[in-house]
């Protein structure tokens, strides 16, 4: 016991990691219990067609197989209450077409589900699948945005528009107009944000336990969200919310891809309500094409408008993006989190966005690692680099002329997007990031191949971003029509021997909220990070919580860590003062130990006190016995994490092969309570961004077919791939909590494709190609460079 | 991704193997490191209703030099190519060539029989074994025989090998001349867009990934042979395939690598 260690700002090991490196953890497909059937989806092969009759017979007559039930069998059974939820309705007209667990009479996408077949074995399950016979009338599919917006096929076939909203925000539309009229430069843009399949290491899964005497449904699921997933799944079902119990075990990465509600999770549920057996599932790799949600899908057209200096007078912005067949949970709204943030960190006296979302007939789309920020920081960083050189300048000159504040430390700072940046100092960062990557040497490098015609050309490229992040102020988000609030709530206890018991309402899914957590409360409270234990994932242990997305969990949920802790102190004083025979008032606390102001000698140690607060024989008049406090935290603001990431390319002139030679991200995510954790997610965030920008695209035919599904030709890029990263940090604390911290979860994917594609560009500019389309891939570059299409 | 049902068989030896195969006939299938066959059996591209295990014939694991040649049993792993000295001394080329095929755990599990019964234009050993001018041998009912690498190929993902035949060893000529192995891929882990295999200093020309089998590029070979530059040479490198195409690469494309990595190639093997 007694004194800090591990606190805030100690770069040690996970927690976390001894329990997974050894396998010890169990993910869902690990969990087993007796009776278990196993569903096996038979899923639409088309990417729009009515369903004409289903004949299960043959699958019913196979080994092992339990039963098998359509779509149209599971309505008649009533098992829904409501259909699929979208928690994200963006506009007071949207169109939501409702959106079944089983297709009932059309399937919209490939891989929608048509029926479900139960069986004793996974492998039965499958076989059984294959004998399932379903006869279609096949419908024209909508297999991109263009079609969706230009041609004539519908996605769904009841409504006659693919359109499904128009949302805008255009704060002063005679400032936009007046800007756009005569800027001496005018950069127009179009990019493409091409689909993206999340792939998490762990694929999703669902194991749902009956306890039919009793009624209660425990559900494992390989999710982000237990506690949305329990109010959702009572909305869907009718169940009663309160005999539901959700378990995120050890979860392998989402990414955004498991914020969802699924219709495997609803079967799961349902089926083993009514049959009074567990069901479960496990998604293959070639299945979570059609079952998980993919990200990105947006068409991007960008304006600056532009003083002779380069300095910016306004921008506006229009998307059109890609919903995919139906709105989850939250695909509407993706978008939006990205709408603020098309002026990225400049000052831009006029904002303009707007974004039309529209029904395809390919996988839904939905958060994905960055959520809609990443889209936008490309756009707008792309854009610079032309603006720059329109202007004639650097890329480097180009931001620093028109950076919010100078580029100077500010706080608070209204943005024309009428959102308030808590905090930045974006100047410092940009010159430390160019030094760390040597940007001289660099252009001189690039100079000197350039002028000897060198078969392997240099590109740099350089993003400085700035991202939302922390969701999210409740009122900011009911504000926007989002469906929950973004509060985290957090409980602190003392166990009588003294030990800490922590229960988060976030849920991690890998990012080591354990450790965090630990080393808040160590910091708080005086103890060592070894003697707390941080209780989550399962709404039984942690019943509030609004769960892990928009790197939220340390910037809310961390701080209402501490300030549980603080609560608990406060408790704690007063039983010390009591003890001391003192008044609380002349009490102090320095780690750890309270003592009487003034006589240090006499102290006692806050874990001391766990065992007076649990025997209560001696506690002041009127005290509760135990040490154990909560919190439910609404951030004020948002926070805004901000960096430079700087990339250098090397294209070989003859394959066009691009290689990533070197990266250098210099971020700032306000305080960091474990610089390691920080580094290893920027470290996967950055890699996650170069992805889009070199290797991943999902690929669809004009039928709406993927051409891609597994990971053969979807290219997932691996360590060998990659450089070793320099980075480095500055260090903003934010105003919006208490902690000064802000998130680092996504801000490496926000400032990297951008940084890569402007390497590569700039690369590419000898052979006078201006643009490129992600990925760039080798025949794409080597085309642009023999001067044809790419 | 969830294989059909299946039987599964342990060889004790390659005699016993062959007896399977003709016990149970085409429905069956030899399963050596399985890094080929299991994701097309997952994929239900393959639904092999008896496997016959020979990949616990440890006493086909072996590299040894026989006047003049090196002897590779059929079950030798990736990995043990790539880590041999035997290769390292007298075949320098087909060790590089491993060590660039898949990752590391393909590389422990995948075997040189097996890459070359599977007979993927795509795989990088074949290719290898055609441009050093190998032999495979191969036992069946009435003994064994050997197949010269240029005869094995017969197209795509098929061979001269009978359904009831074994690859039971792999033969190349040691102590050959200048070489060089250029693969381009995207990742690391993956099979070539293109490849060119250049060995004994240009007189063996293979290709990856440029027709329905690994092919030997004759037109550059019978240039080289002709006295042409290898520059000149390198041109004819795609001439009389028919390049697949796909996500990575179309015809234009891939004719343009086949040229430029065989030019890379037999600069780097020294041909002149
Ligand atoms: C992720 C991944 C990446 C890969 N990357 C590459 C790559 O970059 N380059 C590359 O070249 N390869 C690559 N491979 C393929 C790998 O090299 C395989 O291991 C190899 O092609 C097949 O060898 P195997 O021993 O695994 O054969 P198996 O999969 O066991 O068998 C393949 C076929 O050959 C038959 N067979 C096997 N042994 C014999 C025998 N002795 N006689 C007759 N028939 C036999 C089988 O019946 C089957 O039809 C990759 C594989 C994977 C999974």
């Amino acid at each position: 016991m007694n004194a800090t260690t591990g606190g805030i700002g100690t770069a040690m090991l996970r927690k976390e990691d001894p329990k997974l490196l050894t396998g010890e953890n169990k993910f869902v497909d690990d969990i087993h219990v007796n009776g278990e059937l196993w569903m096996g989806m038979v899923r639409c092969t088309s990417a729009h067609a009515k369903i004409v009759s289903i004949d299960t017979s043959g699958a019913e007559a196979m080994p092992g197989v339990h039963s098998v039930y359509t779509g149209q069998q599971l309505a008649d059974m009533e098992l829904w209450a409501a259909p699929l939820p979208c928690a994200w309705p963006v506009t007071e007209d949207m169109l939501n077409p409702p959106h079944w667990p089983v297709a009932v009479d059309t399937a919209r996408h490939v891989g929608e589900i048509v029926a479900v077949v139960l069986a004793d074995s996974r492998y039965q399950a499958a076989d059984a699948v294959e004998h399932v016979v379903v006869e279609y009338d096949y419908q024209p599919a909508v297999a991109s945005i263009a079609a969706a917006r230009d041609g004539d096929a519908k996605a769904h076939l009841e409504l006659d528009t693919n359109k499904a909203y128009t949302w805008e925000l255009v704060p002063d539309p005679d400032a936009l107009a007046a800007a756009f009229e005569n800027p001496a430069h005018h950069v127009s843009a179009d990019f493409v944000q091409q689909r993206l399949i999340p792939a998490a290491m762990e694929p999703r899964g669902v194991l749902a336990v009956p306890s039919p005497m009793g009624g209660e449904i425990t559900l494992y699921s390989a999710t982000q969200v237990p506690h949305i997933l329990k109010v959702m799944i009572a909305a869907t079902t009718g169940l009663p919310e309160q005999k539901l119990r959700i378990i995120a075990p050890s979860v392998g990465g989402g990414f955004g891809a498991k914020l969802n509600v699924n219709p495997d999770e609803l079967l799961a549920v349902t089926l083993a309500n009514r049959l009074g057996r567990a069901v479960r599932w496990t998604e293959t790799r070639s299945e979570a094409v059609g079952s998980t949600h993919q990200g990105r899908g947006q068409l991007q057209h960008i304006e600056i408008a532009a003083d002779e200096n380069g300095k910016i007078q306004g921008v506006r912005a229009h998307l059109d993006a890609d919903m995919g067949a139906y709105m989850m949970l939250i695909t509407p709204g993706v978008a939006l989190l990205g709408s603020f943030l098309y002026t990225g960190v400049y000052d831009v006296p006029a904002f303009g966005f707007s974004c039309d979302g529209y029904f395809t007939n390919l996988t839904p789309t939905d958060a994905y690692r960055g959520a809609g920020r990443p889209e936008a920081s490309y756009a707008i960083e792309r854009a610079m680099d032309i603006l720059a050189a329109k202007v004639g300048v650097g890329p480097d000159e180009i931001r620093r002329r028109n950076y919010i504040n100078g580029g100077e430390f500010f706080e608070d700072h209204e943005a024309a997007s009428t959102l308030i940046f808590d905090s930045g100092n974006y100047a410092p960062n940009l010159e430390k990031a160019l030094e760390l990557a040597k940007y001289e040497e660099l252009k001189a490098e690039q100079a000197r191949r350039r002028e000897a015609g060198d078969g392997k050309q240099l590109g740099i490229g350089m993003c400085t971003y700035v991202e939302i992040c922390g969701l999210a102020p409740s009122r900011a988000l009911g504000g926007l029509n989002y469906g929950a609030g973004g509060w985290e709530h957090a409980t602190v206890r003392m166990l009588p021997t003294g030990k800490v018991e922590v229960v988060s309402g976030s849920t991690p899914h890998g990012q080591g909220h354990e450790t965090a957590w630990s080393q808040i409360i160590a910091t708080k409270m005086g103890v060592s990070s070894d003697d707390v234990t941080v209780l989550h994932s399962d709404t039984a242990l942690s019943p509030l919580g609004l769960d892990t997305y928009g790197s939220r969990s340390l910037a809310v949920g961390g701080v209402a860590i501490s300030m549980a802790a603080e609560k608990l102190i406060e408790k704690a004083k007063l039983i010390a003062a009591h003890q001391f025979e003192a008044s609380p008032d002349d009490l102090e606390f320095v780690d750890g130990s309270f003592s009487v102001k003034g006589t240090p000698a006499k102290s006692v140690h806050i874990q001391e006190l766990g065992f007076a607060a649990f025997a209560a024989h001696d506690l002041p008049d009127g005290m509760e016995p135990n040490l154990q406090e909560q919190v439910s935290f609404d951030p004020p603001n948002f926070a805004f994490p901000f960096g430079t990431h700087v990339a250098v390319v090397e294209i070989d002139e003859v394959t066009g092969g691009v290689e990533l030679v070197d990266y250098i991200a210099v971020d700032d995510c306000g305080t960091q309570v474990n610089p390691m954790i920080v580094e290893g997610q920027l470290h996967g965030g950055i890699v996650q961004g170069a992805a889009q920008a070199l290797w991943e695209i999902a690929m669809y035919d004009d039928d709406g077919n993927p051409t891609n599904p597994s990971f053969m030709d979807y290219l997932v890029p691996s360590a060998a791939e990659v450089p070793y990263m320099k980075t480095d940090y500055t260090v903003t604390p934010s105003t919006s909590n208490p902690l000064g911290v802000k998130g680092a979860g996504e801000a490496g994917t926000i400032g990297s494709a951008a940084a890569v594609m402007n390497a590569v560009v700039d690369a590419l500019s000898p052979y006078g190609v201006e643009d490129m389309d992600m990925p760039a891939t080798p025949r794409r570059v080597w085309k642009a460079m023999q001067g044809g299409a790419s | 991704m969830i294989p059909a049902a299946f039987d599964y068989k342990v060889a004790e030896s390659a005699e016993h193997a062959v007896q399977l195969l003709g016990e149970y006939g085409d429905e069956s299938k030899l399963l050596a490191g399985g890094h080929s066959l299991i994701p097309m059996m997952k994929f239900r591209l393959a639904t092999p209703t008896v496997l016959i295990d020979v990949g616990r014939l440890s006493d086909m694991r072996y590299i040894r030099r026989d006047n003049g040649h090196i002897s590779i049993g059929a079950m030798t792993r990736h990995e043990q190519l790539e880590n041999s000295d035997v290769l390292a001394e007298a075949c320098p080329m087909l060790k590089h060539v491993a060590s660039l095929v898949g990752d590391p755990s393909v590389r422990h599990r995948g075997t040189l029989g097996g890459t070359m019964a599977h007979a993927d234009a795509a795989s990088d050993l074949p290719a290898a074994v055609l441009a050093l001018g190998g032999t495979i041998v191969a036992a069946g009912p009435n003994g064994t025989r050997e197949i010269a690498a240029s005869d094995f190929f017969s197209g795509y993902f098929e061979s001269v090998l009978a359904a009831d035949e074994m690859i039971t060893e792999i033969k190349v000529p040691a102590d050959t001349g200048g070489w060089s192995y250029q693969k381009f891929n995207r990742r690391a882990q993956d099979w070539a867009i293109v490849g060119v295999a250049v060995a004994d200093g240009g007189s063996g020309v293979s290709l990856v990934n440029m027709g329905s089998t690994p092919l030997r590029a004759e037109a550059v070979e019978s240039a080289l042979r002709g006295g042409a530059s290898a520059a000149d040479a390198s041109l004819m490198a795609a001439d009389g395939t028919s390049p697949p195409e796909d996500h990575n690469a179309d015809a234009e494309y891939r004719t343009h690598l086949a040229k430029a990595l065989t030019a890379r190639a037999l600069a780097e093997a020294g041909a002149s």
